[in-house]
């Protein structure tokens, strides 16, 4: 038995040999070193949930040799004991940018804009796209960070360079600055990392998050047509380099939860599985996050204390705000809850030595000890394929390990040694001397009492004089003692001595003050008083955390159980109610000019099943009954131009056409405005795209489903959309400097006439593709822009077109004419008054504004008898609001259309209902109150026209989504919720924590010609 | 003989271009609101010249008609004294984007001594759709800086700038210095941050006052200073001091500043959180123009319809305010100052109480209430007849109105282009 374990101790030492062997030829003779350590009688974490105690770890070569509880240990060894100690894998950090450094060649660009790419070479065409950055050829140690890392029980990394939206390969490497680079480098590319965020790319494109998505879809199809492509007509570096990436690991930065949802849905297009870094907000959307099935790396990082003190200052901190302060500690016991695997990382954490505070927070609000482990060691290693080499101490993984004094989740826990590849970089004394004592100070033929007294460590010690006791100050290294204390008033003693462990003495040389020399023995008498005044344990508190709401904002609702676990969200907000019976009601059909009265509406699973007077309640036991008597009922309103609920930018502005761009990627839930226009009665949005373009991007036609998330509130099977535009705003004639493409209405024909005729081409080329029998055929580079143009032309996508003066709407039915298709909306179409006898031949649908004009050149001639006359003229019209404010109250902008043009008031509300859903092509569904119709409803105070009336309860599919009576008690809520959470917070402040200074979030309005990063300038650009 | 005039008739006559000068009018069997939240439903309203001869009840009386011009039988519609147009760009820009016709924002930090008035112009394109609409008066307001020079109020009819003013340079705006700016960032939101140059600009401020006031207290200042020179008004109190702050810390900074210097003709402008102060503001009986009720709430977490009720509770609180639509496209949004008013009667005001929320108060905040804001006796004829209830859209038809007693033109150049091109396609 014993000699078999010899072979293998054999065996082992050989493979080693070579295994440590390096190419490097040195400056005289090699100084290599194969010391075995062995640490003995330790707690060692083997894996995170394996504990050995009284357990050798045995190390050599940088690698573990045996780690056990009946390690023989080779007489060669150096053994440390480390009894009571505990050792543990080192943690691991996959999204670290330690030791890269990329120097930036890329000439900036001399113009305020940059359409096309700075790069020189045989790149890409976008500048952020950087996938032939490869970390591990940028990759330089650095002593002062790693000691950073390795201080928080780090001992490797997954290194990346965080710039661009696809940011290259990341390289595993030992934290080890004292090695040579070649000896730290465990996987030279470890993962592919991608986000949405360009960095420090010049080119204006993408200017937005829905640009951002684009950008990293078509260079999934780019790279898959460069991949199969045989006749390719281009080198292109970036997309070989983007290739090679795909055999790794893909970590993608999303950094918010709704991003996450994204970049999941990016994965799930091209079959890639993410690793998904996000920003610790998960447990707010954990159903969701949970449905993707992917992994996470999350921070562990916590927002500071809010400085609440001034009462009005508190108030711009917003509940979502406060919430998050409150909730953010629970994040990780959420995930581990919902069992979605994730690892932790120190990326976002500004003061990195927060990160063990907060680990032991993150147990404290229910992580489990094992998960925290698995999250910084197991996790991290399986998410980059490098289980088999670091996150455990298992023969031949590397010698990566920490030994603390205790639990590392004990508070007095500290890292007393840290050893990576093999060699300590923290190395403090495992079993440091206990010098503690009453002793007899011996010097200058006098007597004193002296003590080494408090912890073990680093004691304290004291003189007695007389009756004075006098602090000495001493080193004791290496057991050489040097001391002084005062004798007397003024006069100081210096001495140095040696220790001599046996005899529990020193020995030396003291001068006195008057320069005398004396020798000096100082004597161990008897032990101090080691009982320590023991603290009394704090009780664990219940934390008595508020609860998530759907969504995280104020006016949200709670719908989670107790562990964070949410309850069946779909349903409670689909089907609250089977049945809806709204009673003695004044119903605007919108059937013709039907208005009838006191009559009930009865809506079953969502539809209206029933429109008659007297329905018998008492047979319909199970419906939800309004009492609406002397009140008015209408269909929903629908606004066919909003640019509410989106995130990161309304407008792709930075090419003339983003055909390609998607705003139901970009659809944000928690938008305040949601709830804001519900309490108007608006029940369903076209979110659309800026006009800061010809071509500006797809439209999402949205319900107001205020909780639910952004896919549930897209509406089923809508038809597509997309939005054009003309005039000022796509000549850029407030932009000073403009340099784009095209700057007068004669380009502005000329590049629709291009793109059409390439989106034809394009078109022909794919159609022959497909009916070709041809095996060996190869597909054209699939163009999301060209396809979106190409559905257009094949009436699978419809015009939503910004215009306001009469020489270019009628250019661009011209255009439309001449490419076989119709435009189907012209919005704010302020001159449609001037064509609407062409556009009624055109069978082109009117979107305007009520009253609005003189904000621009192009609006001059606008008339607010517009929406009357296009009516009279028999052009389906609406009006919209392309503003969150005026959203809230189109009921009223339609009864402009009574006063300014005389339409009936029945006309007047089907311009905000019926007209806009026939635009929007759901009219099938919604725009009037008929039997079969899906019960999108508004209950009225007063007739809807009124400027007097307001929405009482707003119905989306059957269920209240606003009403006024529950608003007040949400209101109640926000303020106790505030409150709450605010007391907690001055506690907090009064316990000393530290506190930060509010920086204020509001969602950003959106108008048509809002541009990212550039400043609203004065007055209002539409 | 003399003659009576129906409306119908008086409505097309708006296009004879010689139009016959009245100066003895009545208005008979209107529902008089008089802009003190009084009613008088079946009222007689006579116009002697410019000015308001008589306002009483009708009933009873037996009206002479050959002692007036003109009678006008107006059978239960209703008449308002003619809305005043607080704290408005109007009249000093065209189109908002073309840098060529705005002249409202003058270059500097600190100019008292920029007058609106002169930039006023009356044939500007925008006032005649705003008079359609029952506005009669607008203050014409500077913006920009921290002080941004002198309003004067203008009457929306005039052949000149000359002509069309009610009173001149009556007030100076003060932006007070903000404790917390608001900046865009580029994810798309729109951050506070504690501004900066917040104690700068306040030091500078009360620098400014302190120089002004040592300045004219100097019997023969060494140089004459045309700023401080322009500061004299409001220093004596004679003049407004119009001070526009939003945020509840900002008003009580104001307030502060307003104690230092003993200003007794202070009024808040905007004051969107008053509803915060409210007894502070109360208690210094502070006048305030309130900020556009069609706006959306401060803050995220704030009642759904804050600015939508606030006006109801500063009526509660009995303070004297005003509305004003200080904003985007303030200038072509003054037509709907009435709506605003409207959606705050929605909210608890009375419809009276928000009536007088753009006449009465008006006048009373700016100091003109001698001349204009109701239908008293005495007061200029400036008025209003309409359809049906002014405040609501669906109801809001203004057909007739005076300025000074001059009948005015309801037409602009909206309704001619309406008129164009419904005879182009044949509507009736």
């Amino acid at each position: 038995m014993k000699t078999k374990i010899k072979w293998l101790l054999a065996l082992l030492l050989f493979y080693n040999f070579y295994n440590s062997q390096t190419t490097f030829q040195t400056n005289g003779a090699p100084f290599n070193v194969h010391t075995t350590y062995a640490f003995v009688n330790a707690t060692i974490f083997v894996d995170y949930e394996t504990t050995l105690n009284n357990a050798t770890l045995l190390i050599k070569d940088g690698k573990v040799l045996q780690c056990g509880t009946s390690v023989s240990i080779p007489k060669q060894a150096v053994q440390i004991n480390a009894k009571g100690k505990y050792i543990y894998p080192s943690f691991i950090d996959i999204y670290s940018d330690y030791g890269i450094v990329i120097e930036n060649k890329v000439p900036a660009p001399k113009t305020s804009v940059q359409l096309e790419s700075n790069v020189k070479g045989a790149y890409g065409w976008n500048q952020a796209i950087k996938a032939d950055v490869e970390a591990h050829k940028h990759f330089i140690h650095n002593k002062d960070k790693a000691n950073e890392l390795i201080k928080l029980g780090f001992g490797s990394v997954v290194s990346h360079s965080k710039d661009g939206i696809v940011r290259g390969s990341g390289v595993l490497l030992n934290l080890n600055a004292n090695q040579k680079e070649n000896q730290s480098v465990i996987i030279d590319k470890a993962a592919g990392f991608y986000s949405f965020n360009k960095g420090t790319s010049t080119q204006d494109y993408p200017g937005s998050l829905t640009g951002a998505i684009a950008l990293v879809r078509q260079t999934y199809y780019d790279a898959q047509w460069y991949k199969t492509s045989a006749n390719k007509t281009e080198y292109n570096i970036s997309l070989d380099a983007f290739n090679r990436l795909q055999n790794l690991p893909s970590i993608f930065e999303s950094n918010d939860k709704f991003n996450s949802m994204r970049a999941a849905k990016i994965g799930k297009e091209f079959n890639v599985k993410y690793i998904l870094k996000g920003n610790g907000s998960e447990y707010q959307r954990i159903q969701d996050i949970s449905s993707t099935g992917l992994k996470f790396i999350v921070p562990l990082y916590f927002p500071e204390a809010y400085d609440v003190e001034d009462v009005y200052d508190a108030e711009s901190i917003s509940l979502s705000e406060l919430k998050h302060w409150e909730l953010a500690p629970s994040n990780p016991s959420v995930l581990e809850k919902n069992n979605i695997p994730f690892c932790f990382t120190l990326s976002d954490l500004k003061d990195k030595s927060a990160f063990i505070k907060n680990l032991r927070k993150a147990v404290e609000y229910g992580l489990t000890e094992k998960m925290a482990l698995k999250a910084l060691t197991a996790n991290p290693a399986l998410f980059v394929n490098a289980y088999d080499k670091v996150g455990a101490l298992k023969p031949n993984y590397f010698a990566n390990f920490f030994i603390s004094n205790k639990s590392i989740f004990d508070e007095e826990a500290e890292i007393l040694q840290h050893w990576v590849n093999g060699e300590a970089m923290i190395n403090n004394d495992l079993n440091p001397l206990d010098i503690r004592g009453n002793y007899k100070l011996l010097a200058d033929n006098k007597t004193y009492n002296f003590k080494f007294f408090d912890n073990a460590i680093k004691p304290l010690a004291q003189v007695l004089i007389d009756t004075a006791k006098k602090n000495v100050s001493y080193q004791f290294n290496y057991n050489a003692l040097q001391f002084s204390f005062k004798y007397d008033t003024i006069n100081i003693a210096r001495a140095n001595g040696t220790y001599d462990a046996n005899k529990k003495k020193f020995t030396g040389s003291m001068q006195m003050a008057d320069g005398k020399w004396t020798d000096f023995e100082l004597v161990y008498q008897n032990m101090v008083d080691t009982t320590k005044k023991v603290k009394p344990i704090a009780k664990k508190q219940d934390l008595k955390l508020g609860q998530v709401t759907y969504p995280f904002t104020a006016y949200g609702e709670a719908l989670t159980n107790s562990d964070g676990i949410v309850k069946d969200v779909i349903s409670k907000f689909k089907n609250r109610y089977k049945a809806l019976l709204i009673k003695n009601a004044t119903v605007w059909t919108n059937k013709g000019d039907s208005i009838l009265k006191e009559t009930d509406v009865y809506v079953v699973e969502g539809k209206i099943v029933r429109i008659a007077p007297n329905i018998d309640a008492t047979a319909l036991a199970f419906a939800k009954v309004i009492d609406a008597k002397g009140k008015h009922l209408t269909p929903g309103i629908i606004d066919e131009h909003s640019h509410i609920a989106l995130t990161w930018g309304v407008n792709e502005w930075t090419k003339s056409s983003s055909a390609e761009v998607r705003m139901g990627d970009v659809i944000n839930p928690e938008d305040i405005n949601i709830y804001r226009q519900l309490s108007g009665g608006v029940t369903s949005a076209q979110l659309l795209h800026g006009s800061a373009n010809p071509i500006g991007g797809q439209s999402a036609i949205i319900k107001l489903r205020w909780g639910c998330n952004a896919e549930e509130m897209k509406y089923e099977n809508a038809d597509g959309f997309i939005k054009f535009a003309l005039g000022e705003n796509v000549k850029r004639s407030t932009s000073h400097d403009n340099a784009r493409f095209p700057v007068t209405r004669m380009g502005v024909e000329q590049l629709f006439n291009d793109y059409f005729t390439r989106a034809k081409e394009y078109d022909n080329a794919m159609k022959e593709f497909s009916l070709s029998k041809d095996k060996n055929k190869i597909a054209p580079r699939k163009n999301l822009e060209l396809e979106a143009l190409a559905e257009i032309i094949n009436k699978k996508r419809f015009i939503s077109c910004h215009s306001y003066v009469q020489s270019e709407i009628n250019m661009l039915m011209h255009i439309a004419d001449t490419f076989g298709f119709k435009v189907n909306t012209f919005t704010h179409i302020l001159e449609g008054y001037k064509v609407a006898d062409k556009m009624k031949a055109h069978g082109v649908s009117a979107s305007t504004f009520s009253d609005w004009w003189a904000y621009k050149n192009e609006v001059m001639e606008a008339i607010p008898q517009n929406a009357a006359l296009l009516t009279k003229m028999g052009v389906n019209t609406s009006m919209n609001s392309d503003d969150a404010e005026m959203a809230r109250r189109l009921n009223q902008e339609a009864a402009k259309a009574v006063k300014y043009g005389n339409l009936t008031e029945t006309e007047a509300l089907k311009l905000v209902t019926l007209n806009p859903a026939k635009m929007l092509h759901i009219d099938n569904k919604v725009g009037s109150i008929e039997v079969g119709k899906v019960a999108d409803l508004v209950v009225w105070s007063d007739n809807p026209l009124s400027v007097y009336a307001k929405a009482e309860k707003t119905i989306i599919d059957g269920n209240i989504y606003f009403d006024r009576d529950e608003d007040l008690k949400l209101r109640e809520e926000v303020k106790n919720e505030r409150a709450r959470i605010i007391a907690k917070l001055l506690l907090e402040k009064q316990k000393g924590g530290k506190t930060q200074k509010h920086q204020g979030k509001h969602q950003r309005l959106y108008h048509c010609n809002t541009i990212e990063g550039v400043q609203e300038v004065e007055g209002c650009l539409r | 003989m003399k003659k009576l005039i129906y409306i119908f008739i008086l409505f097309l006559s708006i296009y004879s271009k010689a139009q016959k000068t009245y100066t003895h009018i009545a208005l008979y069997g209107g529902v008089a609101h008089i802009g003190n939240t009084t009613i008088i439903d079946n009222s007689l309203i006579t116009i002697l010249k410019n000015k308001i001869e008589s306002v009483q009840n009708a009933t009873g009386i037996k009206l002479n008609p050959s002692s007036f011009d003109t009678v006008i039988y107006l059978e239960g519609k209703h008449v308002y004294p003619g809305f005043i147009n607080a704290n408005n760009v109007l009249g000093l820009h065209d189109a908002e984007q073309v840098k060529a016709t705005l002249d409202y924002a003058e270059i500097g930090n600190i100019n008292p001594h920029i007058r609106s008035l002169i930039a006023y112009n009356t044939d500007n394109q925008i006032v005649p759709t705003i008079k359609t609409n029952g506005i009669l008066y607008t203050q014409a307001t500077p913006r920009g800086g921290l002080i941004s020079g002198s309003s004067s109020i203008m009457a929306l009819e005039g052949w000149n700038w000359e002509d069309a003013v009610l009173l001149a340079d009556e007030g100076i705006h003060i932006n007070f210095p903000q404790t917390i700016e608001t900046k865009w960032s580029d994810d798309g939101e729109m951050s506070t941050s504690v501004n900066k140059k917040f104690s700068d600009d306040l030091n500078y401020l009360y620098k400014f006052f302190d120089d002004a006031i040592a300045y004219c207290k100097e019997e023969k200042p060494i140089e004459k200073n045309i700023r401080f020179e322009a500061m004299r008004g409001v220093l004596e109190n004679k003049a407004n001091l119009y001070v526009h702050a939003d945020k509840a810390k900002d008003i009580l900074n104001a307030i502060v500043f307003k104690r230092k210097y003993n200003i007794k003709k202070f009024v808040l402008v905007g004051a969107k959180d008053a509803y915060k102060v409210i007894k502070t503001i109360k208690s210094e009986k502070i006048p305030v123009m309130f900020n556009r009720v069609n706006d959306l709430p401060e803050r995220i977490d704030d009642d759904v319809d804050q600015v939508y009720k606030t006006p109801y509770l500063l009526q509660k609180d009995s303070i004297l305010f005003c509305l004003q639509l200080q904003g985007e496209m303030e200038a072509m949004q003054s037509r709907n100052l009435p709506f605003n008013a409207g959606v705050a009667v929605g909210y608890g005001l009375s419809k009276e109480e928000a009536l007088a929320a753009i006449t009465s108060n008006v006048a009373k905040i700016i100091g003109i209430e001698k001349l204009v804001g109701t239908l008293e006796e005495g007061k200029l004829a400036s008025l209003i007849v309409s359809e049906g209830d002014v405040l609501d859209i669906r109801t809001n038809n203004i057909v007739l109105a005076y300025i000074n007693g001059k009948q005015v033109n309801l037409t602009n150049k909206q309704t001619e282009l309406y008129l164009k091109y419904k005879n182009k396609y044949g509507i009736k």
